[in-house]
C-alpha cells in the first residue's frame, strides 16, 4: 500500500510540473510536448490507482501467451510489435518525402512541409524501426547466449517505454518545428537528456545480464551489442551537449560552434551508422543467421580480429563527411585513410555471414528467411565497399551534395538493416507467440522479391541521379563558364525522383504483406498453401533427348 | 566446457564453446581479406605522408607533395583566370554601345553574362529569364522595358538597382496609392480606361478624363510609358502585375514596388557588363538610338505577359 502511495505521488508531481510547464511556457511546441509527458502521468495514476490495467488490455490485442515463461520474452514481443509498428510508419514517410521531392506541391504547409517530414522519416526508419529492433533483439539473444534471464526485468520494461515515449516526443517534435538541427540528433535538449537516462539503463540491464551469464564465454554477438550500446551512449551524450535558452522552452544553443560543431555532429552521424547500424545488426546478424541455418559460425578468428578492427577504425572516418570545406586539410585526410582501411574489417561481417553458410547453401533455395538474410549480407557488402570508395576525396568531389549519397545509404540501410531486421522479426514471432511456423512462408518470399526489386529501383535510380547531378554541377564550357544552373539540374533529375518514389512504394508494399503475416501469425492462423521450395515434378516432361534430330555435324 | 569437435560438411575444427546451439569453426583468415586489408593499410600509411595529415601542436604536416585544397583551389582558378584574361581585357576596354560591333566579342561577353545570370539571376528572374509574375519579377525576354531596353540602360539598372536603398544612384520612383483618392466608380472606370489601352475593354469617356488628369503624367497620355520615369507602358500585353481587372485595380489602389539589389561592389564592372549584353539579348534590347523616345510598342499578345 505504501509503495503505491508513494508512486502515486510520484506521478502526480510529475503532472504537475508538467501542467505548470504547459501554463508558463511562451513555447506552443513544448506546451505539447509537456502536454504528452502529463497524459503519461495521467494513464500511470489511472493504471496505479483503479483496476483497470492497460498493459494487460494491450497483451490481450496482442494475443501475448500469458504466464511466465523461461527466458524475459514480455519486452521483447512489445520490441518486435514496436519495430514493425514503426517501420511502416517511417516507409510510409519516407515514400511521402520522395513524393514530395518529384512533385513540390504534395509539401503540406507548415506542419507536412520535406523540411520537416524528412527528421520524422529518418528517425523514424533509424531511431524507431531500427532501435526497437535492436533493444528487442538484443533482450533475446544475450539472454539465451548467457543462459540467464534479463537482470533488471522492471528496468527492461522501463528502457522499452522510455525508448517508445522518446520517438513519441522526437516525431511530434519535428512536425511542430522543434529540431537542433543536427542531422540524425534534431531532438531537443530536454528529449536528449530523456534519452540519455533510458539508454543508461538500456546499457545496465545489458551489463548485468552479461555479468549474470552461466556460460564462460561471451558470444561475438554480445561483443557487437556492447560496442553498439556503450559508444551510442559517448556519441548521445557528446554530440548533444548544449545549452537551453530557457528551462520552459525547447531551444538550444550547441556547446560547440563553427567546424568544431560541424566536426562533432559528423564523428556522431558517422558512427551512428557505424555502431547504430552495423555494429548493432552485425550483432542481430551474428545469432540469427548460424540459428537459421543450423550451421557454425565461419571463423572465430575473423570474428575477434574484424571486431577490434572495426570499433577501432570506424570512431575516426566522420570527417570524410567533410571533404572540401573548412575542415582542415589534415583532418580530412585522416577521415579519408582511415574509412579506406575500414573496407576490409566491415567485410569481415560480411564474410562471416555468408560462409556460415557452408554446408547449407542450399537452403537459398528452400528457406525464405534464410534468402533474406543473405541478401542482407550482400547489400552490407556491397555498401560497405561503396563507402570507403565515396570517402576518397576523389571521387567524393563528384559525389559529394548529391544524390549518390541518399543512394548508398539507402542500399545500406533497405538492403541491409532492413533485409535483417525482416528476417529477424520473421524467425522471432514464431518462437515469441509459441506458434509452430508462421502464418505464410509464401509471402516471405513475396516479400523478399518486392524489397529486393524496390531497392534495386532506388539505388540505381539515385546512382543515375548522383551522378547526373555531380557532372552537371561542375560542367564548364569551353569559354570557362558554368553550362548549368541549378534549377536545371533539378529539373534533369525529375525522372529519377518519380523512379525512385516506385522504389521506395514496392519495398513498402512488401513490409506491409509482411505486417499482415506476422498479424495472422500472431492471431494463430496457418495459411494453407504449397511447401516452399518443393518444384512439381512432370515426370512426362523429364525426359534425356536419346536421339537428336538432325544431329548431322559438319565436317 | 571445451569441446572440439571436426565439423562434417567443412572438416574444419570447432572453437569447442557453444551458445544455445550456436559453434564456432576456427577458419584462419582467408589469406585475401588479411593481404587486402594489409594493402589497404599500407596505401593509407603512403598517403598519409603525401598529403597533409598528423596534427601537431600548432598546425599539421604539410604532405610531401605541398598539396592543399586551398592551393589546389588558387591554382585552379588563376588558370581559369589567365584563360580569360585577354576577352576581359578587351570587354573592359570597350564602350558597352560598341560592344555589338564586334561579333566575336559580343558572344563572349553574352556567354559570360549567361554564367553569371545563372548564378545570381535565376532566383528572381527564372533559368529562362521569363521572371515571375506572380511576386512582380520582370520577363526579361520581351521588349518592353521599364527603365531602357538599350545596353546602357540595363547597365545602369544593373550596377545600381531598382529602390536599391544602399545604392545612392540606384532608379527609384514610387507610383501614389489612390485609395481614397478615387471613389469606387472611378476606380472602376480608370480600369477599364487602362485595359482598353490594349483593347482589353470598351473604352470609356470618364476614365480616360480622369486618366489624362492623374496618370498621364507619368504613363503618357496614351498609356505609352516612359522609361525615363520608369513608368510601365500600358499599352500593351505586357503586365508586370497581371492584366486582369482585378490586378489593375489593386496595383491602382495599393501599388506595390519592386526592388532589385545594386551589383556594383558584389560584381566586377566587367561582369555587369556581360550580364547587360546577356540581357540584352535575350530578344527585346534596343538600340542607342538618338531617337530612342518610347513609341508605343506595337502589341505582341503572343509574348508572355510580364514587363521588362
Amino acid at each position: 500500500m505504501e509503495a503505491v502511495v508513494k508512486r502515486l505521488g510520484v506521478w502526480a508531481l510529475v503532472l504537475l510540473a508538467a501542467i505548470a510547464a504547459i501554463a508558463l511556457t511562451p513555447d506552443s511546441g513544448f506546451a505539447v510536448h509537456m502536454g504528452i509527458v502529463a497524459l503519461v502521468a495521467v494513464i500511470l495514476i489511472v493504471a496505479t490507482v483503479t483496476r483497470y490495467d492497460p498493459m494487460a488490455r494491450a497483451q490481450g490485442i496482442f494475443k501475448m501467451p500469458p504466464g511466465p515463461s523461461r527466458y524475459d520474452d514480455d519486452v521483447i514481443r512489445w520490441g518486435v510489435i514496436a519495430t514493425m509498428f514503426w517501420g511502416l510508419a517511417g516507409l510510409l514517410v519516407g515514400v511521402v518525402i520522395a513524393g514530395q521531392l518529384a512533385f513540390p506541391w504534395l509539401n503540406l504547409e507548415p506542419y507536412l512541409n520535406f523540411g520537416r517530414l524528412r527528421p520524422l522519416h529518418t528517425s523514424a526508419v533509424i531511431f524507431a524501426f531500427g532501435g526497437n529492433a535492436l533493444i528487442a533483439t538484443s533482450f533475446y539473444v544475450v539472454q539465451r547466449t548467457c543462459r540467464t534471464t534479463l537482470a533488471f526485468p522492471q528496468m527492461a520494461r522501463f528502457v522499452f517505454w522510455g525508448y517508445q515515449l522518446f520517438i513519441v516526443l522526437a516525431a511530434t517534435g519535428y512536425l511542430l518545428g522543434i529540431t537542433q538541427s543536427k542531422e540524425y540528433a534534431e531532438p531537443e535538449w530536454y528529449v536528449d537528456l530523456w534519452l540519455t537516462v533510458v539508454w543508461l539503463c538500456y546499457l545496465a540491464v545489458f551489463v548485468g545480464t552479461l555479468v549474470r551469464r552461466h556460460e564462460p564465454h561471451i558470444y561475438v554477438a554480445n561483443w557487437f551489442y556492447l560496442a553498439f550500446i556503450v559508444t551510442i551512449a559517448m556519441l548521445h551524450v557528446v554530440n548533444n551537449l548544449a545549452i537551453p535558452v530557457s528551462f520552459l522552452g525547447s531551444k538550444s544553443y550547441s556547446a560547440f560552434a563553427g567546424v568544431q560543431d560541424a566536426l562533432t555532429q559528423w564523428w556522431y552521424g558517422h558512427n551512428a551508422v557505424g555502431f547504430f547500424l552495423t555494429a548493432g545488426f552485425l550483432a542481430m546478424m551474428y545469432y540469427f543467421v548460424p540459428k537459421q541455418a543450423g550451421r557454425p559460425v565461419y571463423s572465430y578468428r575473423l570474428s575477434i580480429i574484424h571486431f577490434w578492427s572495426l570499433i577501432f577504425l570506424y570512431i575516426w572516418a566522420g570527417p570524410h563527411h567533410l571533404h572540401y570545406t573548412a575542415l582542415p586539410d589534415w583532418a580530412q585526410t585522416l577521415g579519408m585513410v582511415f574509412s579506406v582501411m575500414l573496407w576490409m574489417p566491415s567485410w569481415g561481417g560480411m564474410i562471416n555471414g555468408l560462409m556460415t553458410l557452408n554446408g547449407a547453401w542450399d537452403k537459398v533455395r528452400t528457406d525464405p528467411i534464410i534468402r533474406m538474410m543473405v541478401m542482407a549480407l550482400a547489400f552490407y557488402g556491397m555498401s560497405t565497399f561503396e563507402g570507403p570508395m565515396l570517402s576518397i576525396k576523389a571521387v567524393n568531389s563528384l559525389s559529394h551534395y548529391t544524390d549518390w549519397t541518399i543512394g548508398h545509404v539507402h542500399s545500406g540501410a533497405l538492403g541491409w538493416n532492413g533485409m535483417i531486421t525482416f528476417a529477424c522479426v520473421y524467425y522471432l514471432v514464431p518462437r515469441l507467440w509459441q506458434k509452430d511456423r508462421l502464418y505464410s512462408l509464401r509471402m516471405i518470399n513475396w516479400h523478399f522479391w518486392l524489397a529486393t526489386l524496390g531497392i534495386v529501383f532506388y539505388a540505381s535510380s539515385m546512382w543515375v541521379a548522383g551522378i547526373t547531378q555531380g557532372l552537371m554541377w561542375r560542367e564548364y564550357g569551353a569559354d570557362g563558364y558554368l553550362v548549368n544552373s541549378f534549377v536545371d539540374t533539378v529539373a534533369a533529375l525529375h525522372p529519377m525522383y518519380v523512379l525512385r518514389m516506385v522504389g521506395g512504394l514496392m519495398y513498402l508494399s512488401g513490409a506491409i504483406i509482411m505486417a499482415y503475416n506476422i498479424w495472422m501469425t500472431i492471431a494463430g492462423h496457418l495459411r494453407v498453401e504449397a511447401p516452399m521450395g518443393d518444384t512439381a515434378h512432370d515426370a512426362a516432361a523429364d525426359r534425356p533427348i536419346v536421339s537428336p534430330p538432325h544431329a548431322q555435324p559438319a565436317e | 566446457m571445451v569441446n572440439r569437435r571436426i565439423d562434417e560438411p567443412t572438416g574444419t575444427e570447432t572453437v569447442g564453446h557453444e551458445w544455445d546451439g550456436i559453434e564456432e569453426l576456427n577458419t584462419p583468415l582467408p589469406r585475401w581479406w588479411l593481404y587486402t586489408f594489409y594493402a589497404c593499410i599500407v596505401f593509407s600509411a603512403v598517403y598519409v605522408v603525401l598529403y597533409p595529415a598528423w596534427p601537431l601542436i600548432d598546425k599539421a604536416t604539410a604532405g610531401t607533395l605541398g598539396w592543399s585544397s586551398r592551393g589546389d583551389l588558387a591554382k585552379e582558378m588563376s588558370a581559369a583566370n589567365m584563360a580569360r584574361q585577354g576577352v576581359f581585357q578587351q570587354i573592359a576596354a570597350t564602350d558597352i554601345e560598341k560592344l555589338p560591333g564586334s561579333p566575336d566579342l559580343m558572344q563572349a561577353a553574352i556567354s559570360g553574362g549567361a554564367a553569371a545570370f545563372k548564378v545570381n539571376c535565376v532566383q528572381c528572374h527564372g533559368a529562362g529569364a521569363a521572371g515571375y509574375q506572380e511576386f512582380g519579377y520582370p520577363n526579361l525576354n520581351d521588349d518592353d522595358w521599364i527603365w531602357g531596353g538599350t545596353l546602357t540602360d540595363i547597365e545602369y539598372t544593373l550596377q545600381h538597382g531598382i529602390r536599391w536603398d544602399a545604392a545612392e544612384q540606384t532608379r527609384v520612383n514610387y507610383m501614389p496609392a489612390f485609395e481614397g483618392v478615387f471613389d469606387k466608380a472611378q476606380v472602376s472606370a480608370v480600369t477599364g480606361h487602362v485595359l482598353s489601352l490594349s483593347g482589353k475593354a470598351q473604352p470609356n469617356p470618364a476614365g480616360a478624363q480622369l486618366f489624362s488628369e492623374n496618370c498621364a503624367a507619368c504613363h503618357g497620355p496614351a498609356g505609352g510609358g516612359s522609361p525615363e520615369l520608369g513608368a510601365p507602358a500600358l499599352n500593351d500585353a505586357i503586365w508586370l502585375y497581371g492584366g486582369t481587372a482585378a490586378a489593375v485595380t489593386k496595383q491602382i489602389l495599393a501599388p506595390r514596388h519592386g526592388v532589385m539589389p545594386a551589383w556594383s561592389g558584389r560584381l566586377d564592372p566587367v561582369t555587369i557588363k556581360m550580364l547587360a549584353a546577356y540581357v540584352h539579348s535575350r530578344g527585346g534590347g534596343q538600340k542607342a538610338a538618338p531617337a530612342q523616345i518610347e513609341t508605343d510598342v506595337a502589341q505582341t499578345p503572343d509574348k508572355a505577359k510580364t514587363d521588362g
